[in-house]
Protein backbone atom coordinates (compact mmCIF):
# COMPACT_ATOMS: atom_id res chain seq x y z
CA UNK A 1 0.00 0.00 0.00
CA UNK A 2 1.21 3.50 -0.79
CA UNK A 3 2.45 5.70 1.99
CA UNK A 4 0.41 8.85 2.27
CA UNK A 5 2.16 10.43 5.27
CA UNK A 6 5.68 9.98 6.50
CA UNK A 7 7.14 11.56 9.64
CA UNK A 8 10.91 11.44 10.08
CA UNK A 9 12.52 12.54 13.37
CA UNK A 10 9.81 15.08 13.95
CA UNK A 11 10.08 17.39 16.92
CA UNK A 12 7.72 20.23 17.77
CA UNK A 13 8.45 22.96 20.23
CA UNK A 14 6.24 25.97 21.01
CA UNK A 15 8.39 29.00 21.74
CA UNK A 16 11.32 28.26 24.02
CA UNK A 17 9.57 25.52 26.01
CA UNK A 18 10.29 21.82 26.05
CA UNK A 19 9.41 19.76 23.00
CA UNK A 20 5.73 18.94 22.80
CA UNK A 21 6.42 16.20 20.28
CA UNK A 22 9.72 14.38 20.10
CA UNK A 23 11.35 11.95 17.68
CA UNK A 24 8.22 10.96 15.82
CA UNK A 25 8.92 8.39 13.15
CA UNK A 26 5.97 6.77 11.49
CA UNK A 27 4.14 6.45 8.23
CA UNK A 28 0.46 6.23 7.36
CA UNK A 29 -0.70 4.05 4.55
CA UNK A 30 -3.25 5.06 2.04
CA UNK A 31 -6.74 3.73 2.77
CA UNK A 32 -6.00 2.77 6.37
CA UNK A 33 -7.96 3.71 9.47
CA UNK A 34 -5.89 4.97 12.42
CA UNK A 35 -6.82 5.79 15.97
CA UNK A 36 -4.52 8.12 17.84
CA UNK A 37 -4.82 7.80 21.58
CA UNK A 38 -3.09 9.22 24.56
CA UNK A 39 -3.78 11.08 27.74
CA UNK A 40 -4.75 14.74 27.72
CA UNK A 41 -1.66 16.81 26.99
CA UNK A 42 0.13 13.89 25.35
CA UNK A 43 0.37 15.86 22.10
CA UNK A 44 -2.48 14.38 20.05
CA UNK A 45 -3.79 17.74 18.84
CA UNK A 46 -0.24 18.95 18.08
CA UNK A 47 0.40 15.86 15.98
CA UNK A 48 -2.87 16.35 14.13
CA UNK A 49 -1.95 20.00 13.50
CA UNK A 50 1.21 18.82 11.79
CA UNK A 51 -0.91 16.44 9.73
CA UNK A 52 -3.37 19.06 8.55
CA UNK A 53 -0.66 21.66 7.93
CA UNK A 54 -1.64 24.09 10.66
CA UNK A 55 1.83 23.88 12.13
CA UNK A 56 5.36 23.32 10.89
CA UNK A 57 7.60 21.07 12.98
CA UNK A 58 10.65 22.49 14.74
CA UNK A 59 12.75 19.74 13.23
CA UNK A 60 12.50 16.69 11.04
CA UNK A 61 10.76 16.02 7.75
CA UNK A 62 7.15 15.37 6.86
CA UNK A 63 6.20 13.95 3.51
CA UNK A 64 2.55 14.31 2.66
CA UNK A 65 1.18 12.82 -0.54
CA UNK A 66 4.81 12.29 -1.53
CA UNK A 67 5.86 15.90 -1.05
CA UNK A 68 8.05 17.44 1.63
CA UNK A 69 5.63 19.86 3.27
CA UNK A 70 8.09 21.26 5.82
CA UNK A 71 10.11 23.17 3.27
CA UNK A 72 7.23 23.66 0.86
CA UNK A 73 6.30 27.26 -0.03
CA UNK A 74 3.16 28.42 1.76
CA UNK A 75 1.58 29.31 -1.56
CA UNK A 76 1.38 25.58 -2.30
CA UNK A 77 -0.31 24.77 1.02
CA UNK A 78 -3.93 25.41 -0.07
CA UNK A 79 -3.75 22.73 -2.74
CA UNK A 80 -2.62 20.20 -0.14
CA UNK A 81 -5.14 21.34 2.45
CA UNK A 82 -7.98 20.73 0.01
CA UNK A 83 -6.98 17.08 -0.01
CA UNK A 84 -7.32 16.90 3.77
CA UNK A 85 -10.56 16.98 5.75
CA UNK A 86 -10.32 18.23 9.32
CA UNK A 87 -12.70 17.85 12.24
CA UNK A 88 -11.46 20.31 14.84
CA UNK A 89 -11.78 19.58 18.52
CA UNK A 90 -13.56 22.92 18.99
CA UNK A 91 -15.51 22.46 15.72
CA UNK A 92 -14.41 25.84 14.30
CA UNK A 93 -17.64 26.49 12.48
CA UNK A 94 -17.82 29.97 10.95
CA UNK A 95 -20.14 31.67 13.44
CA UNK A 96 -22.07 33.87 11.01
CA UNK A 97 -22.70 31.12 8.47
CA UNK A 98 -25.62 28.72 8.68
CA UNK A 99 -25.02 25.00 9.08
CA UNK A 100 -25.73 24.67 5.35
CA UNK A 101 -23.16 27.32 4.39
CA UNK A 102 -20.59 25.94 6.80
CA UNK A 103 -20.89 22.51 5.22
CA UNK A 104 -20.78 24.02 1.72
CA UNK A 105 -17.68 26.07 2.52
CA UNK A 106 -14.98 23.60 1.36
CA UNK A 107 -16.76 23.11 -1.96
CA UNK A 108 -17.15 26.86 -2.46
CA UNK A 109 -13.48 27.37 -1.67
CA UNK A 110 -12.64 24.67 -4.18
CA UNK A 111 -14.67 26.57 -6.75
CA UNK A 112 -17.54 24.11 -7.16
CA UNK A 113 -20.38 25.92 -8.98
CA UNK A 114 -23.45 26.65 -6.86
CA UNK A 115 -25.64 24.49 -9.07
CA UNK A 116 -23.47 21.44 -8.39
CA UNK A 117 -23.09 22.15 -4.73
CA UNK A 118 -26.63 21.84 -3.48
CA UNK A 119 -27.01 18.09 -3.94
CA UNK A 120 -23.96 17.06 -1.92
CA UNK A 121 -24.71 19.59 0.82
CA UNK A 122 -28.33 18.44 1.17
CA UNK A 123 -27.20 14.85 1.21
CA UNK A 124 -24.59 15.54 3.86
CA UNK A 125 -27.07 17.51 5.98
CA UNK A 126 -29.46 14.59 5.79
CA UNK A 127 -26.70 12.15 6.55
CA UNK A 128 -25.67 13.86 9.79
CA UNK A 129 -29.30 14.50 10.72
CA UNK A 130 -29.22 18.27 10.32
CA UNK A 131 -31.63 18.75 7.41
CA UNK A 132 -34.11 20.58 9.59
CA UNK A 133 -31.34 22.73 11.08
CA UNK A 134 -29.79 23.81 7.77
CA UNK A 135 -30.45 27.50 8.28
CA UNK A 136 -29.46 27.56 11.94
CA UNK A 137 -26.37 29.47 12.96
CA UNK A 138 -23.74 27.57 14.95
CA UNK A 139 -24.54 29.51 18.13
CA UNK A 140 -28.05 28.08 18.06
CA UNK A 141 -26.90 24.51 17.50
CA UNK A 142 -26.23 22.13 20.37
CA UNK A 143 -22.69 20.82 20.91
CA UNK A 144 -23.56 17.57 19.21
CA UNK A 145 -25.16 19.34 16.26
CA UNK A 146 -22.13 21.56 15.87
CA UNK A 147 -19.91 18.52 15.90
CA UNK A 148 -22.00 16.80 13.26
CA UNK A 149 -21.90 19.94 11.09
CA UNK A 150 -18.11 20.07 11.53
CA UNK A 151 -17.82 16.42 10.48
CA UNK A 152 -20.06 16.97 7.48
CA UNK A 153 -17.89 19.92 6.46
CA UNK A 154 -14.75 17.82 6.80
CA UNK A 155 -15.97 14.94 4.67
CA UNK A 156 -18.04 16.71 2.01
CA UNK A 157 -15.05 17.23 -0.25
CA UNK A 158 -14.19 13.50 -0.22
CA UNK A 159 -10.71 14.18 1.20
CA UNK A 160 -7.83 11.78 0.68
CA UNK A 161 -6.91 12.15 4.33
CA UNK A 162 -9.41 12.82 7.10
CA UNK A 163 -8.07 14.05 10.41
CA UNK A 164 -10.53 14.17 13.30
CA UNK A 165 -9.76 15.46 16.76
CA UNK A 166 -12.11 13.88 19.30
CA UNK A 167 -14.96 13.74 16.78
CA UNK A 168 -17.34 11.93 19.09
CA UNK A 169 -16.63 13.90 22.22
CA UNK A 170 -19.94 15.73 22.24
CA UNK A 171 -22.37 13.22 20.79
CA UNK A 172 -24.32 10.39 22.33
CA UNK A 173 -23.34 6.79 21.77
CA UNK A 174 -25.82 6.25 18.97
CA UNK A 175 -24.56 9.29 17.03
CA UNK A 176 -20.97 8.28 17.78
CA UNK A 177 -21.64 4.90 16.22
CA UNK A 178 -23.23 6.57 13.17
CA UNK A 179 -20.26 8.88 12.76
CA UNK A 180 -17.80 6.03 12.99
CA UNK A 181 -19.86 4.19 10.39
CA UNK A 182 -19.55 7.27 8.17
CA UNK A 183 -15.81 7.31 8.66
CA UNK A 184 -15.64 3.62 7.84
CA UNK A 185 -17.66 4.19 4.69
CA UNK A 186 -15.31 6.96 3.65
CA UNK A 187 -12.37 4.74 4.51
CA UNK A 188 -13.74 2.04 2.24
CA UNK A 189 -13.86 4.63 -0.54
CA UNK A 190 -10.12 5.08 -0.10
CA UNK A 191 -9.85 7.93 2.39
CA UNK A 192 -7.15 7.53 5.01
CA UNK A 193 -8.64 8.30 8.42
CA UNK A 194 -6.87 9.46 11.54
CA UNK A 195 -9.10 9.84 14.58
CA UNK A 196 -7.71 11.17 17.83
CA UNK A 197 -9.74 9.96 20.75
CA UNK A 198 -9.57 8.78 24.30
CA UNK A 199 -12.84 6.95 24.01
CA UNK A 200 -11.65 3.34 24.25
CA UNK A 201 -15.12 2.07 23.34
CA UNK A 202 -14.61 3.57 19.91
CA UNK A 203 -11.44 1.65 19.20
CA UNK A 204 -13.10 -1.71 18.94
CA UNK A 205 -15.81 -0.48 16.63
CA UNK A 206 -13.63 -0.31 13.56
CA UNK A 207 -12.26 -3.57 12.35
CA UNK A 208 -8.77 -3.41 10.87
CA UNK A 209 -8.11 -0.03 12.47
CA UNK A 210 -4.56 0.62 13.58
CA UNK A 211 -3.73 2.37 16.79
CA UNK A 212 -1.05 4.88 17.66
CA UNK A 213 -0.50 5.99 21.21
CA UNK A 214 1.21 9.15 22.30
CA UNK A 215 2.77 9.54 25.70
CA UNK A 216 4.32 12.88 26.60
CA UNK A 217 4.95 13.70 22.98
CA UNK A 218 6.40 10.36 21.93
CA UNK A 219 4.82 7.50 20.05
CA UNK A 220 4.76 4.46 22.31
CA UNK A 221 3.46 0.96 22.42
CA UNK A 222 -0.28 1.22 21.86
CA UNK A 223 -1.05 -1.42 24.44
CA UNK A 224 0.98 0.40 27.06
CA UNK A 225 2.31 -2.91 28.27
CA UNK A 226 5.65 -3.22 26.50
CA UNK A 227 8.74 -1.88 28.14
CA UNK A 228 10.50 -1.28 24.82
CA UNK A 229 7.70 -0.46 22.42
CA UNK A 230 8.15 -0.32 18.66
CA UNK A 231 8.49 3.25 17.48
CA UNK A 232 8.18 3.20 13.75
CA UNK A 233 5.19 1.11 12.72
CA UNK A 234 1.86 1.41 14.49
CA UNK A 235 0.56 -1.98 15.57
CA UNK A 236 -2.87 -3.52 15.45
CA UNK A 237 -5.11 -2.32 18.28
CA UNK A 238 -5.97 -4.83 20.98
CA UNK A 239 -9.40 -6.38 20.94
CA UNK A 240 -11.43 -5.40 23.95
CA UNK B 1 -36.85 22.40 1.42
CA UNK B 2 -33.34 23.23 2.45
CA UNK B 3 -32.42 25.12 -0.68
CA UNK B 4 -35.23 27.64 -0.29
CA UNK B 5 -34.53 28.16 3.37
CA UNK B 6 -30.92 29.19 2.85
CA UNK B 7 -30.22 32.89 3.19
CA UNK B 8 -30.19 34.90 -0.01
CA UNK B 9 -27.18 36.80 -1.36
CA UNK B 10 -24.05 35.63 -3.08
CA UNK B 11 -22.08 33.02 -1.12
CA UNK B 12 -19.00 35.24 -1.10
CA UNK B 13 -21.04 38.08 0.43
CA UNK B 14 -21.93 35.82 3.33
CA UNK B 15 -18.37 34.84 4.18
CA UNK B 16 -17.69 38.10 5.99
CA UNK B 17 -20.28 38.98 8.60
CA UNK B 18 -20.40 42.78 8.43
CA UNK B 19 -23.07 44.55 6.45
CA UNK B 20 -21.77 46.42 3.45
CA UNK B 21 -22.05 49.88 4.94
CA UNK B 22 -21.47 49.02 8.55
CA UNK B 23 -18.63 50.48 10.55
CA UNK B 24 -17.14 53.94 10.34
CA UNK B 25 -15.04 53.30 7.23
CA UNK B 26 -17.45 54.70 4.57
CA UNK B 27 -18.14 57.77 6.67
CA UNK B 28 -14.45 58.46 7.30
CA UNK B 29 -13.79 58.17 3.58
CA UNK B 30 -16.79 60.42 2.84
CA UNK B 31 -15.39 63.13 5.15
CA UNK B 32 -11.88 62.73 3.73
CA UNK B 33 -13.16 62.96 0.16
CA UNK B 34 -15.35 65.95 1.00
CA UNK B 35 -12.41 67.86 2.50
CA UNK B 36 -10.03 66.80 -0.26
CA UNK B 37 -12.36 67.84 -3.05
CA UNK B 38 -12.93 71.19 -1.32
CA UNK B 39 -9.19 71.72 -0.80
CA UNK B 40 -8.42 70.76 -4.38
CA UNK B 41 -11.12 73.02 -5.81
CA UNK B 42 -9.84 75.87 -3.60
CA UNK B 43 -6.32 75.25 -4.87
CA UNK B 44 -7.42 75.24 -8.51
CA UNK B 45 -9.63 78.31 -8.07
CA UNK B 46 -6.96 80.30 -6.25
CA UNK B 47 -4.29 79.46 -8.81
CA UNK B 48 -6.74 80.43 -11.51
CA UNK B 49 -7.57 83.69 -9.70
CA UNK B 50 -3.92 84.52 -9.17
CA UNK B 51 -3.17 83.86 -12.82
CA UNK B 52 -6.13 85.98 -13.98
CA UNK B 53 -5.18 88.89 -11.76
CA UNK B 54 -1.53 88.63 -12.76
CA UNK B 55 -2.52 88.63 -16.45
CA UNK B 56 -4.82 91.59 -15.91
CA UNK B 57 -2.26 93.78 -14.17
CA UNK B 58 0.91 92.60 -15.84
CA UNK B 59 0.62 95.08 -18.74
CA UNK B 60 -0.84 98.04 -16.92
CA UNK B 61 0.81 100.94 -15.17
CA UNK B 62 -0.23 104.23 -13.64
CA UNK B 63 1.59 107.53 -13.80
CA UNK B 64 1.03 109.47 -10.60
CA UNK B 65 1.64 113.24 -10.60
CA UNK B 66 1.93 114.47 -7.00
CA UNK B 67 2.45 118.15 -7.73
CA UNK B 68 0.53 120.11 -5.00
CA UNK B 69 -0.03 123.17 -7.15
CA UNK B 70 -3.11 122.53 -9.34
CA UNK B 71 -2.16 124.51 -12.43
CA UNK B 72 1.33 123.10 -12.60
CA UNK B 73 -0.12 119.59 -12.04
CA UNK B 74 -2.47 120.05 -15.04
CA UNK B 75 0.42 121.26 -17.13
CA UNK B 76 2.58 118.29 -16.11
CA UNK B 77 -0.20 115.88 -17.02
CA UNK B 78 -0.59 117.43 -20.46
CA UNK B 79 3.17 117.37 -21.05
CA UNK B 80 3.41 113.73 -19.97
CA UNK B 81 0.54 112.79 -22.28
CA UNK B 82 2.23 114.57 -25.12
CA UNK B 83 5.58 112.98 -24.33
CA UNK B 84 4.16 109.47 -24.26
CA UNK B 85 1.87 109.92 -27.22
CA UNK B 86 2.84 107.83 -30.21
CA UNK B 87 4.90 105.27 -28.32
CA UNK B 88 4.34 101.95 -30.15
CA UNK B 89 4.41 99.98 -26.87
CA UNK B 90 1.39 101.86 -25.55
CA UNK B 91 -2.03 100.55 -26.48
CA UNK B 92 -4.11 103.08 -24.58
CA UNK B 93 -3.35 106.08 -22.40
CA UNK B 94 -5.96 108.07 -20.51
CA UNK B 95 -5.94 110.46 -17.57
CA UNK B 96 -8.24 109.44 -14.73
CA UNK B 97 -11.00 112.08 -14.42
CA UNK B 98 -10.84 114.09 -11.21
CA UNK B 99 -14.44 113.23 -10.23
CA UNK B 100 -13.56 109.52 -10.37
CA UNK B 101 -10.64 110.14 -8.01
CA UNK B 102 -12.82 112.18 -5.69
CA UNK B 103 -15.44 109.42 -5.61
CA UNK B 104 -12.77 106.83 -4.75
CA UNK B 105 -11.38 108.96 -1.93
CA UNK B 106 -14.78 109.84 -0.44
CA UNK B 107 -14.93 106.84 1.94
CA UNK B 108 -11.72 108.02 3.61
CA UNK B 109 -11.76 111.79 3.24
CA UNK B 110 -15.48 112.55 3.28
CA UNK B 111 -17.94 114.11 0.82
CA UNK B 112 -16.49 117.61 1.05
CA UNK B 113 -13.19 116.61 -0.45
CA UNK B 114 -13.98 118.37 -3.74
CA UNK B 115 -14.60 121.68 -1.96
CA UNK B 116 -11.71 121.27 0.45
CA UNK B 117 -8.33 122.55 -0.51
CA UNK B 118 -6.72 119.10 -0.48
CA UNK B 119 -4.26 118.44 -3.28
CA UNK B 120 -5.26 115.24 -5.05
CA UNK B 121 -2.58 113.69 -7.25
CA UNK B 122 -3.40 113.33 -10.92
CA UNK B 123 -3.38 109.79 -12.34
CA UNK B 124 -2.80 108.61 -15.88
CA UNK B 125 -3.67 104.98 -16.73
CA UNK B 126 -1.46 103.32 -19.32
CA UNK B 127 -2.23 100.00 -21.03
CA UNK B 128 0.71 98.45 -22.80
CA UNK B 129 0.48 96.69 -26.12
CA UNK B 130 3.38 94.41 -25.22
CA UNK B 131 4.03 91.90 -22.46
CA UNK B 132 6.85 90.13 -20.68
CA UNK B 133 10.33 91.53 -21.18
CA UNK B 134 9.06 93.98 -23.76
CA UNK B 135 6.61 95.35 -21.17
CA UNK B 136 9.44 95.79 -18.70
CA UNK B 137 11.48 97.66 -21.31
CA UNK B 138 8.48 99.81 -22.18
CA UNK B 139 7.87 100.61 -18.50
CA UNK B 140 11.49 101.62 -18.14
CA UNK B 141 11.22 103.86 -21.25
CA UNK B 142 7.99 105.45 -19.95
CA UNK B 143 9.62 106.10 -16.57
CA UNK B 144 12.53 107.82 -18.31
CA UNK B 145 10.17 110.02 -20.35
CA UNK B 146 8.00 110.89 -17.33
CA UNK B 147 11.08 111.78 -15.27
CA UNK B 148 12.17 114.11 -18.06
CA UNK B 149 8.91 116.06 -17.68
CA UNK B 150 8.60 116.24 -13.89
CA UNK B 151 10.45 115.01 -10.88
CA UNK B 152 7.13 114.87 -9.00
CA UNK B 153 5.64 112.26 -11.33
CA UNK B 154 6.10 108.54 -10.62
CA UNK B 155 5.39 105.46 -12.68
CA UNK B 156 3.81 102.55 -10.81
CA UNK B 157 3.47 99.20 -12.64
CA UNK B 158 0.35 97.49 -11.26
CA UNK B 159 2.15 94.16 -11.10
CA UNK B 160 4.60 95.63 -8.61
CA UNK B 161 2.03 96.36 -5.92
CA UNK B 162 -0.26 93.44 -6.72
CA UNK B 163 2.58 90.92 -6.82
CA UNK B 164 2.49 90.28 -3.03
CA UNK B 165 -1.25 89.60 -3.29
CA UNK B 166 -0.73 87.24 -6.20
CA UNK B 167 2.07 85.54 -4.29
CA UNK B 168 -0.18 85.12 -1.25
CA UNK B 169 -2.97 83.71 -3.39
CA UNK B 170 -0.53 81.32 -5.03
CA UNK B 171 0.81 80.28 -1.62
CA UNK B 172 -2.70 79.56 -0.35
CA UNK B 173 -3.37 77.59 -3.52
CA UNK B 174 -0.18 75.60 -2.94
CA UNK B 175 -1.25 75.01 0.64
CA UNK B 176 -4.55 73.64 -0.64
CA UNK B 177 -2.68 71.18 -2.84
CA UNK B 178 -0.53 70.19 0.14
CA UNK B 179 -3.75 69.51 2.06
CA UNK B 180 -4.89 67.28 -0.80
CA UNK B 181 -1.66 65.31 -0.56
CA UNK B 182 -1.96 65.03 3.23
CA UNK B 183 -5.57 63.89 2.90
CA UNK B 184 -4.50 61.19 0.45
CA UNK B 185 -1.88 59.98 2.94
CA UNK B 186 -4.42 60.10 5.79
CA UNK B 187 -6.89 58.15 3.68
CA UNK B 188 -4.27 55.52 2.93
CA UNK B 189 -3.50 55.26 6.66
CA UNK B 190 -7.21 55.01 7.52
CA UNK B 191 -7.63 52.19 5.03
CA UNK B 192 -4.55 50.40 6.39
CA UNK B 193 -5.96 50.64 9.93
CA UNK B 194 -9.38 49.50 8.76
CA UNK B 195 -7.85 46.56 6.89
CA UNK B 196 -5.82 45.58 9.95
CA UNK B 197 -8.88 45.84 12.17
CA UNK B 198 -10.94 43.81 9.71
CA UNK B 199 -8.21 41.20 9.56
CA UNK B 200 -8.04 41.03 13.35
CA UNK B 201 -11.83 40.82 13.65
CA UNK B 202 -12.11 38.03 11.10
CA UNK B 203 -8.92 36.19 11.99
CA UNK B 204 -10.94 33.15 13.10
CA UNK B 205 -12.87 32.96 9.86
CA UNK B 206 -9.68 33.46 7.84
CA UNK B 207 -7.94 30.66 9.73
CA UNK B 208 -10.83 28.31 9.06
CA UNK B 209 -10.84 29.26 5.40
CA UNK B 210 -7.10 28.66 5.19
CA UNK B 211 -7.48 25.28 6.84
CA UNK B 212 -10.14 24.38 4.30
CA UNK B 213 -7.77 25.23 1.47
CA UNK B 214 -8.57 28.85 0.70
CA UNK B 215 -5.72 30.74 -0.94
CA UNK B 216 -4.53 34.17 0.20
CA UNK B 217 -5.94 35.50 -3.04
CA UNK B 218 -9.43 34.19 -2.22
CA UNK B 219 -9.32 35.71 1.26
CA UNK B 220 -7.97 39.02 -0.03
CA UNK B 221 -10.61 39.19 -2.72
CA UNK B 222 -13.31 39.01 -0.06
CA UNK B 223 -11.82 41.84 1.97
CA UNK B 224 -10.93 43.96 -1.01
CA UNK B 225 -14.40 43.68 -2.44
CA UNK B 226 -15.93 44.75 0.86
CA UNK B 227 -13.47 47.59 1.36
CA UNK B 228 -13.77 48.81 -2.22
CA UNK B 229 -17.55 48.95 -1.83
CA UNK B 230 -17.25 50.87 1.45
CA UNK B 231 -14.66 53.29 0.07
CA UNK B 232 -16.62 53.79 -3.17
CA UNK B 233 -19.75 54.65 -1.24
CA UNK B 234 -17.86 57.07 1.02
CA UNK B 235 -15.98 58.66 -1.87
CA UNK B 236 -19.14 59.16 -3.93
CA UNK B 237 -21.00 60.66 -0.97
CA UNK B 238 -18.09 62.98 -0.17
CA UNK B 239 -17.83 64.07 -3.81
CA UNK B 240 -21.54 64.84 -4.12
CA UNK B 241 -21.63 66.93 -0.94
CA UNK B 242 -18.41 68.73 -1.89
CA UNK B 243 -19.71 69.57 -5.37
CA UNK B 244 -22.92 70.92 -3.83
CA UNK B 245 -20.88 73.12 -1.48
CA UNK B 246 -18.61 74.31 -4.32
CA UNK B 247 -21.62 75.26 -6.43
CA UNK B 248 -23.20 77.13 -3.51
CA UNK B 249 -19.98 78.98 -2.64
CA UNK B 250 -19.33 79.73 -6.31
CA UNK B 251 -22.79 81.20 -6.66
CA UNK B 252 -22.26 83.38 -3.59
CA UNK B 253 -18.85 84.56 -4.80
CA UNK B 254 -20.14 85.40 -8.23
CA UNK B 255 -22.46 87.93 -6.60
CA UNK B 256 -19.48 89.80 -5.16
CA UNK B 257 -18.27 92.65 -7.37
CA UNK B 258 -14.63 92.01 -6.63
CA UNK B 259 -12.15 91.40 -9.42
CA UNK B 260 -9.95 89.04 -7.43
CA UNK B 261 -12.80 86.99 -5.98
CA UNK B 262 -14.82 86.80 -9.17
CA UNK B 263 -11.76 85.76 -11.13
CA UNK B 264 -11.16 82.81 -8.76
CA UNK B 265 -13.61 80.50 -10.51
CA UNK B 266 -13.21 76.81 -11.24
CA UNK B 267 -12.10 76.32 -14.86
CA UNK B 268 -13.64 73.58 -17.00
CA UNK B 269 -10.67 71.27 -16.53
CA UNK B 270 -11.18 71.65 -12.76
CA UNK B 271 -14.58 69.95 -13.07
CA UNK B 272 -12.82 67.05 -14.78
CA UNK B 273 -10.14 66.81 -12.09
CA UNK B 274 -12.49 66.81 -9.07
CA UNK B 275 -14.34 63.53 -9.88
CA UNK B 276 -10.95 61.90 -10.43
CA UNK B 277 -10.07 62.46 -6.76
CA UNK B 278 -12.62 59.95 -5.38
CA UNK B 279 -11.54 57.50 -8.07
CA UNK B 280 -7.95 57.98 -6.94
CA UNK B 281 -9.09 57.38 -3.35
CA UNK B 282 -10.76 54.11 -4.32
CA UNK B 283 -7.59 53.03 -6.14
CA UNK B 284 -5.45 54.07 -3.20
CA UNK B 285 -7.70 52.20 -0.77
CA UNK B 286 -7.59 49.12 -2.96
CA UNK B 287 -3.80 49.12 -3.01
CA UNK B 288 -3.48 49.92 0.72
CA UNK B 289 -5.95 47.18 1.68
CA UNK B 290 -4.23 44.67 -0.57
CA UNK B 291 -0.74 45.39 0.75
CA UNK B 292 -1.91 45.34 4.38
CA UNK B 293 -3.77 42.06 4.00
CA UNK B 294 -1.00 40.50 1.97
CA UNK B 295 1.44 41.28 4.75
CA UNK B 296 -0.94 40.04 7.46
CA UNK B 297 -1.75 36.81 5.62
CA UNK B 298 1.90 36.13 4.88
CA UNK B 299 2.49 35.87 8.63
CA UNK B 300 0.13 32.91 8.88
CA UNK B 301 1.08 29.42 7.72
Amino acid sequence: MATIVQFENIGLRYGLGAETLSDLNFSLEQGQFYFLTGASGAGKTSLLKLLYLAQRPSRGAIRLFGTDVVTMARTRMPGFRRRIGVVFQDFRLVPHLSAHDNIALPLRIAGVPEAQLQGPVDEMLHWVGLSDRATALPATLSGGEQQRAAIARAVIGRPELLVADEPTGNVDMEMAARLITLFEALNKLGTTIVVATHDFNLLGKVTDARMMRLDRGRLVDPTGMLRYPPRIEPVEPPRW
Amino acid sequence: MVRKAVKAGSPEDRLLPQGRLSGPMPWIIAIMTFLTVLACSAGIALQQGAATVADAVANRLTVQVVEPEATRRETDVLRILKNLDGMPAIKRISPVPRDVLVRQLEPWLGRDIAAADIPIPALIDVDLAVSGAQAEAAAWDITRRVDAVSTKAHVQPHAAYLEPVALLVRAIGGLAYAIVALMAIATGCAVVLAARAAHATHRGTIEIMHMLGATDRQVMRLFQRRMTLDVSFGALLGLLVAVAVILLVGRSLSLLANDLVSSAGLPDWGWVVLPLLPLAFVGLAWIAARMTLQRALARSL
